[in-house]
């Protein structure tokens, strides 16, 4: 089947199988690596891309599903220039990775908790952070880098 | 890991995808696929067809209706999790709601969805049936309605025929204090025993995973509507549940917990 999407802004299409994963499509047709595969169970969280601008674990969404909408990859903050977004650099300035494998999953649901709260409390943050595992860092970086994003970007999301 | 093939068709209207239903008796239903696509991916279900009902629009909703609210089959958990009327009118769905997995499984799971595959470990087919929810169901000839206590069957069974779609739930309000109690090892595990109490004139109290299917707890309810205090009903909660064994828990320690919960949730009752 055919199946056409907006990635990053970008409007991409491919013939795909129907059970073909979202996570699959991003990596294996588009080439884009960013988005890993962990657990591919709906557990660890490292495959999260943002549908229609919320979170989900593309390694339980069919590509079918996400046709005609709008996914948002981890390959997608940065602008064209190279220059991160506010809350990549917030990752890099708390030292909120260690092997990296979790952080694009860590850094696309981060996306969703800022836009989905005005404020942010370190609680708050640790409740939207619950479907991503890391077996680096102990997550307190990571809370950090989070609260540190919202500070510096604040209500702009 | 793939799931096996399938042909995908997806339905503009609960009409056309009742219709494809009835074309492939080995078609399943997709909404938001968070239990269903798990299940494929394991194959442990391998359906020829998928009839995707995600995309039909005028089922998500929450809106009074006289004094029941009405849920479309396709509010995901996080619309449930937010929605201030519920919050308002039945508390304990937006608690439940708000517990389930973590918050991209709740951008993405739905309340039909969960409802329909009959999951006796999942929280809110429990939470339905101490609520005395109804099911609207949509078959070829038309719709009826089936109440919670008639809804779930056996494990992943239920009163849903292979051409019918489940649309809506109704609840009542009323139920204005409630208790709920997760057991579970990580935040976003599966609840080891869970309870759900809730109350009006009076309590019903139902259990998650203490059986293949949800269960109510019926020795605690005929227990405090016979007078007993909290202790004594809780006392009796394992009485004529059928708990598992599995690596989280034995089934001795099963039943110890559902009397723990029990007492827990009905305390937090007030
Ligand atoms: S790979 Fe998708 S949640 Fe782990
Ligand atoms: S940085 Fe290694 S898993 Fe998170």
């Amino acid at each position: 089947m055919r199946v056409e999407l907006t990635v990053n802004g970008q409007n991409k299409a491919a013939d795909v199988e129907p059970r073909t994963l979202l996570v699959h499509l991003l990596r294996e047709d588009f080439g884009m690596t960013g988005t890993n595969v962990g657990c591919d169970t709906s557990s660890c969280g490292a495959c999260t891309v943002l549908l229609d601008g919320e979170s989900v674990k593309s390694c339980t969404v069919l590509a079918a599903q996400a046709d005609g909408r709008s996914v948002t990859t981890i390959e997608g903050l940065a602008s064209a220039d190279g220059t991160l977004h506010p809350l990549q650099r917030a990752f890099q300035e708390n030292h909120a990775l260690q092997c990296g494998y979790c952080t694009p999953g860590m850094v696309m649901v981060s996306m969703s908790i800022l836009a989905e709260n005005d404020t942010l409390d370190e609680a708050t943050v640790r409740e939207g952070l619950e479907g991503n595992l890391c077996r680096c860092t102990g997550y307190h970086n990571i809370v950090k880098a989070v609260l540190a994003a919202k500070e510096e970007m604040g209500a702009e999301l | 890991m793939y799931p096996s093939s399938f042909e995908y068709a997806r339905a503009a209207t609960v009409a056309e995808a009742i219709t494809m239903l009835s074309s492939d008796e080995d078609a399943k239903v997709l909404a938001g696929g968070h239990s269903l696509i798990p299940l494929m991916k394991l194959r442990l279900a391998s359906p020829s067809m998928l009839v995707d009902i995600g995309r039909i629009s005028d089922l998500s909703y929450v809106r009074k209706d006289g004094d029941q609210i009405a849920i479309g089959a396709l509010t995901r958990h996080r619309d449930l999790e937010t929605s201030e009327l519920l919050a308002r009118e039945v508390p304990v769905l937006s608690r439940v709601a708000g517990q389930i997995g973590d918050p991209s499984v709740r951008h993405a799971g739905t309340i039909g969805g969960s409802t329909a595959h009959g999951d006796g470990a999942a929280d809110l087919p429990a939470a339905l049936l101490a609520l005395g929810a109804t099911m609207v169901v949509q078959g070829p000839s038309g719709n009826r309605t089936v109440p919670a206590a008639e809804f779930f069957k056996g494990f992943l069974e239920t009163a849903l025929a292979p051409d019918e779609i489940l649309t809506e739930i109704r609840v009542p309000t009323g139920f204005s204090k409630f208790g709920f109690q997760k057991f579970n090892r990580r935040a976003q595990d599966w609840a080891i025993v869970g309870v759900v109490a809730v109350r009006s004139d009076r309590t019903n109290v139902s259990f998650i995973n203490m059986g293949p299917t949800p269960l109510r707890a019926s020795a605690v309810e005929e227990r405090l509507a016979a007078g007993a205090s909290v202790e004594e009903a809780a006392s009796v909660a394992d009485e004529g549940t059928s708990p598992s064994a599995d690596i989280n828990a034995s089934v001795d320690y099963r039943r110890h917990l559902a009397r723990v919960l029990v007492q827990r949730a009905l305390s937090e009752l007030g």
